[in-house]
């Protein structure tokens, strides 16, 4: 078989970030099956843009593909997640009391972990997602969420700082 | 530096996205005043929840056939839209046969290469940790390790010093994977080793990094230069990333 026809570069390039892809939109949707029929569909639009990639990150050229499917699918199954529209003004970050957190969040297990990051709004998920899980640079995060590499650092900022909190409040319900 | 100013930059200092004038700044910053250094350390203890394998979704066993599947739909809906009468039908079956030898067969066979390799190199990591196999030439020095491998090896493979960028190389070793002998780089991280096969590649065509996981060790490889690069280690993702990061904006 030829290695430079389409398909195989495709094979190449865009099949081995399987795990990237179905992590993100496990993610985004927070389930399991609305994350594979997810990425099939994203794994379809990549076939059908892959004329369109010249080169680079594969792995951050498809994750921008996943999002944008996983915008798309939320918008038509989910509206009120959408929605519940992202305000960076709202959701302004409040800088958690230091040391009390630092005690609890070596308390935290995993599962609460989870549990908080799934909590999160969908905007400060994705970059934390990005940026923590993937270890996406900001200038990649930029690309695959669609806002300026200025907004990377002050919306990590926010998303660590609610992810905090969240874990704070975890621990203190019980 | 305003202790607001400092709540946003340190992430960029945290993620390694800051200038150095701004890293010194914040170095100064969290010399100097208690609260923020408490937000640093705190945001270090979140760090390290997050830095957990666990968090991370694998694709379930299946999604790749499904993908597949999915990807080659396109084509097989355009025959289907050409009414063809019966006869052709059988004729394109038998060609559908002739397909599937040809295309669909080599396909599997590549992907069952890369599983080898894979195999290979996971072996070759396990071995070169048992006591007294690490390397053939210890040695922090590139110039020392790389002529070691000539007249040893029917290629001169490239041999970078990481030191600066917390990876030590820590010497060469001849292995054997892919059905030929290769070079291995050993680099340690701490207290981790991080293996780099390297060896010659037939096709001139260069691939992206891809990622794999086998028996709990992390595994990035790719092509570039005629070169084969399989790196292998305990460390996390993020850092084998990294590394090999390291390893391409050397080589380019």
């Amino acid at each position: 078989m030829d290695t430079h026809s389409p398909s195989s570069a495709f094979d190449q390039v865009v099949l081995p970030h399987l795990d990237a892809a179905y992590n993100l939109a496990r993610w985004l949707t927070r389930n399991g099956n609305d994350a594979e029929d997810v990425v099939q569909e994203a794994f379809l639009r990549a076939l059908k843009f892959f004329g369109g990639f010249h080169g680079g990150n594969g792995r951050a050229w498809l994750l921008a593909i996943v999002r944008n499917t996983c915008y798309d699918w939320l918008r038509r199954h989910r509206p009120s997640e959408m929605s519940d529209s992202f305000d960076e003004e709202v959701h302004e970050a409040v800088d958690p009391s230091p040391s009390p957190e630092d005690r609890l969040m070596k308390q935290a297990d995993r599962l609460r972990v989870r549990e908080a990051l799934e909590a999160l709004p969908l905007a400060w998920r994705e970059v934390l997602i990005l940026r923590e899980l993937e270890g996406l640079s900001y200038k990649e995060i930029a690309d695959v969420a669609g806002i300026k590499m200025g907004t990377v650092m002050s919306r990590l900022a926010r998303a660590r700082s609610g992810l905090q909190q969240q874990l704070a409040v975890d621990l203190t319900k019980e | 530096m305003t202790c607001s100013e400092f709540r946003t930059l340190l992430h960029g200092y945290m993620d390694g996205e800051l200038d150095l004038v701004r890293n010194v700044d914040i170095e100064e910053h969290l010399r100097t005043c208690d609260a923020c250094s408490q937000v640093y350390q705190a945001q270090l203890a979140l760090r390290s929840a997050l830095k957990s394998d666990e968090l991370y979704f694998r694709a379930p066993a299946g999604l790749e056939r499904k993908v597949r599947m999915a990807t080659e739909r396109p084509e097989r809906k355009s025959w289907r839209r050409l009414q063809v009468p019966g006869w052709m039908g059988a004729a394109l079956a038998a060609a559908a046969v002739v397909a599937l030898a040809f295309f669909v067969l080599p396909m599997f066979s590549r992907r069952s290469q890369t599983e080898r390799i894979a195999q290979d190199v996971l072996s070759a990591h396990v071995r070169s940790l048992m006591p007294g196999h690490l390397t053939d030439v210890p040695s922090s020095e590139n110039h020392t390790v790389k002529p070691w491998f000539a007249g040893k090896l029917d290629f001169s493979p490239p041999v970078v010093d990481l030191g600066a960028e917390g990876f030590e190389l820590v010497g060469g070793r001849l292995d054997y994977a892919a059905d030929r002998p290769v070079a291995a780089l050993v680099y340690r991280r701490g207290k981790h080793f991080i293996n780099l096969f390297v060896w010659p590649s037939a096709s001139a065509h260069d691939s992206a990094e891809a990622a794999a996981v086998r028996q709990g060790y992390n595994v990035l490889f790719w092509t570039r230069g005629r070169t084969n690069f399989w790196a292998i280690s305990d460390v996390n993702r993020a850092e084998l990333r990294q590394f090999t990061a390291l390893v391409r904006a050397r080589l380019s």
